[in-house]
């Protein structure tokens, strides 16, 4: 099981590193904000990861919790970002 | 092989693909050219990725108490991942950030012309 761990570690902090890349680069806000859905994702892979191969149910409730903290984050981004004609401050 | 041997067996097969999967959804986010093409990777093996690290966990657990959880967990990433992915390609789709080049379907375009008047007033 700890060879799993090894591996699942490695594997998710290389797709942490590209992720950070992406967010460095992103050229546009909005590239930003899908880089950083996929970053809660693998923070919730890692939690989960954690919980499996320790075997506690203690972090279970956090991975509720950031399943629905990286969506609302990227929603309110798109929602308010420039351009998407439905901003009523930029009507006026 | 006993029964908990061959479930640590599957929930460690599963945690592997589903964090290979998730090296996968940042590939594709690092090189893909522009927003639209990059809410692909972002979405699909992602949530495919961490689907399967939630079954390995459930057989890895083995209490059904937590399967609950763990259902509610996936189905919450099932339901906000699509909404996600289609607000912030219409923000980007009207703010113009669009690859012209690597379309090949546009029928957005011309919706938004015949919108665009009402904007105006």
């Amino acid at each position: 099981m700890s060879v799993v761990l090894v591996v699942c570690v490695v594997v998710l902090g290389v797709a942490a590193l590209l992720l950070v890349a992406r967010i460095s680069l992103g050229p546009t806000m909005l590239d930003r904000v899908v880089a950083l859905d996929v970053l809660v994702a693998v923070v919730i892979c890692g939690l989960a990861l954690e919980a499996a191969v320790h075997r506690h149910t203690t972090t279970l409730p956090i991975l509720v919790v950031l399943s629905l903290l990286g969506f609302v984050g990227s929603v309110s981004v798109a929602r308010f970002s420039p351009g998407s004609d439905d901003v009523e401050a930029e009507g006026s | 092989m006993s029964w908990t041997a061959l479930a640590d067996g599957i929930a460690a097969a599963c945690l592997v693909t589903g964090a290979l999967l998730a090296l996968v959804a940042a590939i594709g986010v690092l090189r893909f050219p522009d927003v639209l093409t990059r809410m692909h990777s972002a979405t699909k093996p992602q949530v495919l990725g961490l689907l399967l690290i939630l079954v390995g966990l459930g057989f890895r657990l083995r209490d059904p108490g937590t399967i609950g959880l763990l259902a509610m967990v996936a189905l919450f990433q099932l339901v906000t991942s699509p909404i996600a992915s289609h607000m912030v390609g219409r923000a980007s789709f009207r703010a113009g950030q669009v690859r012209r080049d690597l379309l090949v379907v546009d029928e957005l375009t011309d919706l938004l012309a015949d919108e665009r008047p009402r904007e105006g007033d």
